[in-house]
Order: structure tokens, then C-alpha cells, then sequence
């Protein structure tokens, strides 16, 4: 490649670790708050009509509007109504809620595999709901989506960069800083795409992996 | 509404009716079981037998009717009440739907460490005398699908008997088992049977297995119980046309 200069990389990366380890930071909690609020989700999907319907309507709105869309919302509007929060905070917040509309439907597809007899053994035997929900459905349940759940942590690290449309400091967000600085953009971007490509595709060869442990 | 229990009446059935969509599945059924009795359902299939056992054991509901278990009512009723009442009832699948990702002690333990609140280790002493009973002491760590199928529905029966049912609901237990498994999973019915008070509800199509254990058999036919009597009286000297159509096909 022309003009490739090392020195540019180098300079890069103090800022390339901070990013990093804001884009992990967004990635954890966020993929931890997917996956517990899309628990919430799928339960309420197999609640009674009251419970079933207004969790079905506002999974459907997050699912079906950008998750740009939903940045801005929270980062812009929400406080002209007086909900105010960092923009690290906002971002984690709003692709956790995001995501967490994708895997309740990873969930809900769990749960449904799960045979109807094992309600039935739980209801002859008395077990309370709470009980036949942690102890005989979702161990089931989970064990089977394990890999999908995974797969929407990989899509949720790509999704990550746009967080800087909020002013996240996150890796592509320090890579532009760089650039714009230095006019250097080849070298910063690369380190970024490379870092992507490092984390996504060994995640992804052990959803693979997992995915033949844990789904026969 | 209904004439007061007789004094040993366990459970009693007053003008229940259960349709699914069109199909009424049960019309009107009355019917009561004493204390202790062992009563076999029998008649062809979709005669509404297997939509008792599941009515008693709350996985449907029934559109009409009253059903009262030990002095408490099952149906119509709160939740509360469904909760209390149904603690004195247990019931053994066709499919046995053991818990598969459980060990068969812990099948066999969850439930009364959860709902009765007995101690861990109480739990798992009685767990072990009642795996003894159906011939299974040596299979306590082993999840259920390392079993035979004859050996998963033993397990299912001591788990229901863990709860201490006064009614134990039998669903065609050996339907589904290989021809050679039937025997083992009888004998332990026979056994538990002659050596417990339990009141059993059983619907099968082992028809020596209810002449053996039954006190009464009642006969169904399109939602109502057409015939009953003790098993002698229906198996070897049936009134009813359809008794004897029946049997004709299953003996």
C-alpha cells in the first residue's frame, strides 16, 4: 500500500485502547441487558392478554424502527423531558433495548420448543411459577439458544460504531478523531476494521462451536 | 347446587361438561370416587376418559360443572383454592415428561423440597426409599434419558408419589413402552396398589391390569359413562351393548 506509515499507527493507539475498551464496555453491559430484558419480553409473551399485548406492540416498535433512530431519540428528546444521562450511558442503554426485542423472539423460540408435557409435569406436581419457569422451562430452553443469542452479540459489535453519532468515544469514533487530526485515515481506520475482524470471528467460530456442543 | 358428599366421597363430578370447539368431549358427566378405590376408565378412545384425568389435575378447564377433591372445590374456584386443592393430587403420564436436564433424584426430590418445604436431605432419603419401591435404587444420578422408557415412567410414578397424593391420576402409563417394559411398570402399579391407601384413577387399555387392581370400572362412551360396576360384573357379564362391542375389540 502506498504511503503506509507505521508512525501513524503508532501515534493512533493510546486513543485506539481507550476506544476499545469503551466499545467492550457498551458490548458487555449491553449484551447483559439484551439478554435480561429480552427474558422479560419472552415471559411477558406467555402472559395473560394485559401483559401479552402492550409487550408485544413496544417489541415491535423497537424492532421495527433504526436503532439510529432510537440514539437520537433518547440522546436528544429525552431530555427535553427531563431525562438526562451520559452519552456512554444513553448508547449502552438504548442497544441493549434494542437488542433485547431480537432475543426475546431467540427466546420465545426456546421456550416454545420446550414439549407442552413439561408444563404439564410442572402443574401436576404443583410447582410454583416461579419454579417451573427457572427450574424446568428456561434450563431447556436456554440450552438451545445459546448460539443464537451469541450470533446477536457479534451483530450487536458491529452495530457498536454507531454510538458515535451520539458522541460515544468508542473505537470508530476515535479512529475519525485521529483522522481528522493527523489527515492521516488509512492507517487508523485499518487498526479499527482489524479490531473487528479479531474480536467478531473467533466469537464466531465458538457460537459454531457451541452451537454443535449444545444444539442436537 | 349439588347433594352434600356421602362421608368417604374423594371426589365427585356434577353436571361437567367440556367441549373443544365443536366436539363435546364431556356431556353432563356425574360421577364420584370413595377413598381408597381404585376406579379404571375405560372405553373408546376420545370417549372423554384422558379429559377427566386432566380436568382433575387443572390442565384444562371445563365449561360447566362442579368438581369437588376432598371436601375442596377444584373447579369453579380461585386460584388459592386451585393450589391447595390440587396439592392432593398426582399424575403419571403416557410420555412420562420427566424433567431431562434433572438427574432422577433430583426429578424425584424438586417438588417436595419446593412445594411441601421438606429439608434437602429428608426429601432425598424419602426420594431413595420410593426409587427402592419401583426397583431403581442404583439409577439415582442418571438423567432420565439414559433410561428405558420402562424405567422413565418408574421413575415418574415415585416422583408423583413423592408429593403424598391422596389420588393418583394414571394416564395410559404403558402406552407408550416397548411390549417387554409393560410387565415391569404393571407390577409396580399392582404393588402400590395393594399396599397403599392411595386412590387411584387409572385409564388404560391393559384390560387384566384393571380386572386385577380395579374396584369399580366405568365404562365411557361419547362423554358419559354408559356402564360401571366392579370389574367381574363388566368384564364377564357387561349390560350395556356398547360394553360388550368394546370388549369384543379390545380382548
Amino acid at each position: 500500500m502506498n504511503n503506509w506509515d507505521w508512525s501513524a499507527v503508532a501515534d493512533f493507539m493510546p486513543a485506539f485502547w481507550d476506544g476499545l475498551l469503551v466499545t467492550l464496555q457498551v458490548l458487555v453491559l449491553g449484551s447483559l441487558l439484551s439478554f435480561s430484558l429480552g427474558l422479560v419480553w419472552a415471559i411477558g409473551y406467555r402472559g395473560p392478554r394485559w401483559v401479552r399485548w402492550p409487550v408485544n406492540l413496544f417489541t415491535e416498535f423497537i424492532r421495527n424502527t433504526p436503532l439510529l433512530v432510537q440514539l437520537f431519540f433518547f440522546f436528544f428528546v429525552l431530555p427535553e423531558w427531563g431525562v438526562q444521562a451520559p452519552a456512554l450511558t444513553t448508547g449502552t442503554l438504548a442497544i441493549g433495548l434494542h437488542y433485547s426485542t431480537y432475543t426475546a423472539q431467540v427466546y420465545r423460540a426456546g421456550i416454545d420448543a420446550v414439549p407442552a408435557g413439561q408444563w404439564e409435569a410442572a402443574t401436576a406436581l404443583s410447582l410454583p411459577a416461579s419454579r417451573t419457569w427457572f427450574a424446568v422451562i428456561l434450563p431447556q430452553a436456554i440450552r438451545r439458544i445459546v448460539p443464537a443469542l451469541g450470533n446477536y452479540v457479534i451483530s450487536m459489535l458491529k452495530d457498536t460504531p454507531l454510538l458515535m453519532a451520539i458522541g460515544v468515544l468508542e473505537m470508530l469514533q476515535q479512529a475519525r478523531l485521529a483522522s481528522a487530526h493527523s489527515f492521516q485515515y488509512a492507517e487508523p481506520l485499518t487498526v479499527v476494521g482489524v479490531a473487528f475482524i479479531l474480536i467478531a470471528y473467533p466469537a464466531s467460530l465458538l457460537m459454531r462451536a457451541l452451537e454443535r456442543r449444545l444444539v442436537r | 347446587m349439588s347433594a352434600d358428599p356421602t362421608p368417604n366421597e374423594l371426589i365427585r363430578f356434577d353436571n361437567v361438561t367440556k367441549r373443544f370447539g365443536d366436539n363435546t368431549v364431556l356431556d353432563n358427566l356425574c360421577f364420584s370416587v370413595r377413598t381408597g378405590k381404585h376406579v379404571t376408565l375405560i372405553g373408546p378412545s376420545g370417549s372423554g376418559k384422558t379429559t377427566i384425568l386432566r380436568l382433575l389435575m387443572t390442565l384444562v378447564k371445563p365449561d360447566e360443572g362442579v368438581i369437588r377433591v376432598n371436601g375442596g372445590q377444584l373447579f369453579p374456584a380461585g386460584e388459592k383454592e386451585v393450589r391447595q386443592v390440587r396439592k392432593n393430587i398426582g399424575m403419571v403420564f403416557q410420555q412420562f415428561n420427566l424433567f431431562p436436564h434433572m438427574n432422577v433424584l433430583r426429578n424425584v426430590t424438586e417438588a417436595p423440597v419446593r412445594v411441601l418445604g421438606m429439608p434437602k436431605d429428608e426429601a432425598a432419603e424419602r426420594a431413595k426409599g420410593l426409587l427402592d419401591l419401583v426397583g431403581l435404587s442404583d439409577k439415582h444420578d442418571v438423567k432420565p434419558t439414559q433410561l428405558s422408557g420402562g424405567q422413565q415412567q418408574r421413575v415418574a410414578i415415585a416422583r408423583a408419589l413423592a408429593m403424598r397424593p391422596q389420588v393418583l391420576l394414571l394416564d395410559e402409563v404403558t402406552s407408550a413402552l416397548d411390549p417387554e417394559l409393560v410387565a415391569g411398570v404393571l407390577d409396580v402399579l399392582r404393588d402400590i396398589a395393594r399396599t397403599t391407601d392411595i386412590t387411584m384413577l387409572c385409564v388404560t387399555h391393559e384390560m387384566n391390569f384393571a380386572r386385577d387392581i380395579s374396584d369399580d370400572v366405568l365404562m365411557f362412551d361419547a362423554g358419559r359413562v354408559i356402564e360401571s360396576g366392579s370389574p367381574e360384573k363388566i368384564f364377564t357379564d357387561p349390560e350395556h351393548e356398547r360394553t360388550r362391542e368394546f370388549l369384543g375389540a379390545v380382548l
